[in-house]
């Protein structure tokens, strides 16, 4: 029952396991539901699903697997006069189709057939390639995958309402490839956590403090310092030209990191890294800071972030005056390179999506200067990028 | 095990809600839900135990707790002050044994809801340690050498707010479900149960300018149902009449009263310059 189901769900990378599958199966056997089709959606989405992130993929597979499975099981269908069918099914199908039907034993035979199965099939199913309702392989019962696919019923369907629960997609937003607001930022920076012991001890340490009371025989209090957050961040943002589009994903990302991480700095740059960032972008001309100067205050414990598009012209990162913006003396690659030789941890996140990467040569070249540490802004990309960074 | 639950009075719970704690009910399995903050994760726990009859046991979570607190704590510390005053109590290890709230879910006679709230505020180790006795529903108490078998498995309802991913070994073992906004058909419903005698056409109104409201893009937070509930309170406390809140609408984005709706000074700022933006367009 339903393998074809679960199957099709592993396919589409919906994580879904055997002992899932059974709780299902066993909750069927328990008359958790009636048999109706919307009750057992909902059943398999919460025995199925175990994430939001997921439940568009599923609705999508339970679409395809089930289509015409509520069309069918009303009870109505062998009831259907058959010229009645076939003038539907006519005014489904193309002259070409039509044709097809012919090559394959001609209209009256398909009728046939189709007479045939409804007679032999006793009660609704799901799964297989002869019987009716499935989808599928089966030429009957649904539509659009076979040319000679006969719709039965689609008109007199009394659950239609229901098939649009899963055909709404109404859990789109929850893709994690998709949606990025401050809050999921937050959760995929959190794995950004180094805790320590640092500072003051300030919190009694209630196991050492009987530990060393029953050793010294009176009351032998130790104190320790409390667990924080330690992770140090540099975060340098592309700011102006190509990065506009990117404004508000950006200041999302800065908003979070900002309340997330307490030792963070930041700095702007333009298009790629030279000899100056600046902090202020009203005053970025004059109030430069000495990309030397970055490099030297913050240790080499600090994680760097890059965020920016990375596409520029090649020259801009690979030839000595190639900024777009002033005359660089020495080239943007020769300062990332500095900056990735002293920090262990560095990425570039790119707002770009990773499907347009390959076609950018400057692109290109920074992630080899990272060693491929970039990843696309997204919860996805942002988890791995976090992975990566607390490796 | 012939109980079922259809929503309460006051809870109104989807038909994809209700199979989902139906089948927790039945195959006595964990249910796990999620879904945005203020849309009634909690309150289900609640309803449930209320509409079944059945004992609520509530395990807030904190990002300091640890499994071993939901079944028991060894209070050391009082036995060695207890043992320096030659206490008869000291005697037996059992005095000091402090149950927490899955051993007392466990030995509940009748069945209870055992709700463990915000699991994902504890440490990402958490549910793990939680693991065979959510299963077995029983556990072993080392200082006195006992099992604790539930006598009647309870309903265990766990609720998360996302903020940490749980454990894949976890998730196989519980239902899930997401509760989404509810749509403006179920809202009403929902604000029928709340409030009865509240004006049809204060509720069609205020519902429209909190639609409006929760679709103004770049909001930090968006108001949900607990929020909106808040909200009509206030209007029917200070008798809005339902003509204001239409006229709103066409004048100024912002509905009165919107402190209940806009809990973050950015947000307000950014209705003020939505509006100053339409005012504009007018003039």
């Amino acid at each position: 029952m339903f393998v074809n189901f679960f199957h099709e769900l592993k396919n589409a990378n919906v994580p879904v396991s055997l002992r899932e599958y059974l709780s299902l199966l066993e909750a069927l056997d328990h008359e958790v539901i009636q048999n109706e089709v919307t009750e057992f959606y909902y059943l398999s989405k919460a025995a199925l699903v175990k994430d939001e992130r997921n439940l568009d993929k599923f609705d999508q597979v339970f679409g395809t697997v089930f289509k015409g499975l509520e069309s069918l099981g009303d009870g109505e269908v062998s009831e259907i006069p058959e010229d009645w069918l076939q003038t539907l099914t006519e005014k489904f199908l193309s002259e070409e189709e039509k044709a097809e039907i012919e090559a394959l034993g001609g209209w009256d035979k398909i009728m046939e057939e189709l007479k045939k199965r409804l007679e032999e099939q006793e009660k609704r199913h799901e799964g297989g390639n002869k019987w009716i309702g499935t989808g599928g392989t089966s030429p009957f019962g649904s539509d659009g995958y076979n040319p000679e696919g006969v719709r039965i019923g689609q008109d007199k369907n009394k659950n239609f309402k229901a098939v649009k629960v899963w055909d709404k997609r109404e859990y789109k937003n929850l893709d994690d490839s998709v949606e990025l607001g401050t809050r999921n930022i937050k959760v995929a920076l959190r794995r950004l956590r180094q805790f320590a012991r640092d500072g003051e001890a300030d919190m009694l340490d209630l196991d050492d403090t009987i530990k060393s009371t029953a050793n010294a025989g009176y009351l032998d209090i130790k104190m320790i310092a409390e667990r924080r957050n330690r992770v140090k961040v540099l975060v340098f943002f592309d700011i102006g030209g190509s990065m506009d589009p990117h404004i508000r994903l950006c200041e999302e990302l800065f908003s979070a990191a900002r309340s997330e991480f307490k030792n963070m700095e930041y700095f702007y740059f333009h298009n790629c890294l030279y000899e100056g960032v600046w902090k202020d972008n009203n005053r970025r001309h004059n109030e430069k800071m000495d990309t030397w100067d970055v490099l030297h205050t913050y240790g080499s414990d600090y994680k760097i972030i890059f965020v920016g598009d990375a596409s520029m012209s090649p020259y801009e990162i690979t030839y000595e005056g190639g900024s777009v913006e002033h005359w660089n003396e020495e080239a943007g690659a020769l300062w990332l390179k500095r900056l990735t030789d002293i920090y262990e941890s560095a990425i570039w996140l790119n707002p770009l999506g990773e499907r347009y990467w390959e076609h950018t040569a400057s692109l290109q070249i920074i992630k080899q200067i990272f060693s491929d540490r970039m990843y696309p802004l997204t919860i996805q990309g942002l988890d791995e990028a976090m992975r990566e960074l607390s490796r | 095990m012939s109980q079922k639950f259809e929503g309460t009075e006051n809870y109104i719970a989807t038909e994809d809600l209700r199979i989902a704690v139906n089948a927790a009910l039945t195959l006595q399995r964990p249910l796990l839900i999620k879904g945005e903050p203020g849309t009634g994760k909690t309150v289900l726990a609640e309803e449930v135990s209320k509409a079944l009859n059945m004992k609520l046991i509530t395990w807030h979570v904190k990002s300091t707790t640890k499994a071993q607190q939901g079944l028991y704590e060894y209070d050391a510390i009082t036995r060695l002050r207890d043992s320096q005053l030659g206490d008869e109590r000291v005697k037996d290890v059992k005095n000091y044994i402090n149950k927490g709230k899955l051993w007392e879910a466990f030995e509940q006679e009748e069945r209870a809801v055992l709700l463990i709230d915000e699991i994902d505020k504890a440490d990402i180790e958490f549910p793990n340690d939680l693991l065979q006795e959510l299963d077995r529903m029983e556990f072993y108490v080392y200082e006195t050498g006992e099992t604790i078998k539930a006598a009647q498995r309870p309903l265990v309802i766990i609720t998360s707010n996302n903020e940490k991913e749980l454990p894949d070994a976890f998730l196989r073992r519980c239902f899930f479900h997401y509760i989404s906004f509810p749509d403006a058909d179920t809202m009403t419903e929902i604000v029928d149960v709340h409030y009865p005698d509240i004006k049809d056409r204060l509720v069609k109104n205020a519902l429209a300018s909190f639609y409006e409201v929760r679709d103004v893009p770049g909001l930090k937070k968006k108001p949900s149902t607990s929020e909106l509930l808040d909200w009509l309170k206030l209007l029917m406390n200070e008798d809005i009449d339902p003509e204001t809140l239409r006229q709103q609408d066409a004048g100024k984005l912002i509905p009165p009263l919107h402190g209940a709706l806009i809990k973050n000074e950015q947000d307000v700022h950014l209705f003020e310059r939505l509006a100053f933006l339409a005012r504009r367009e007018r003039n």
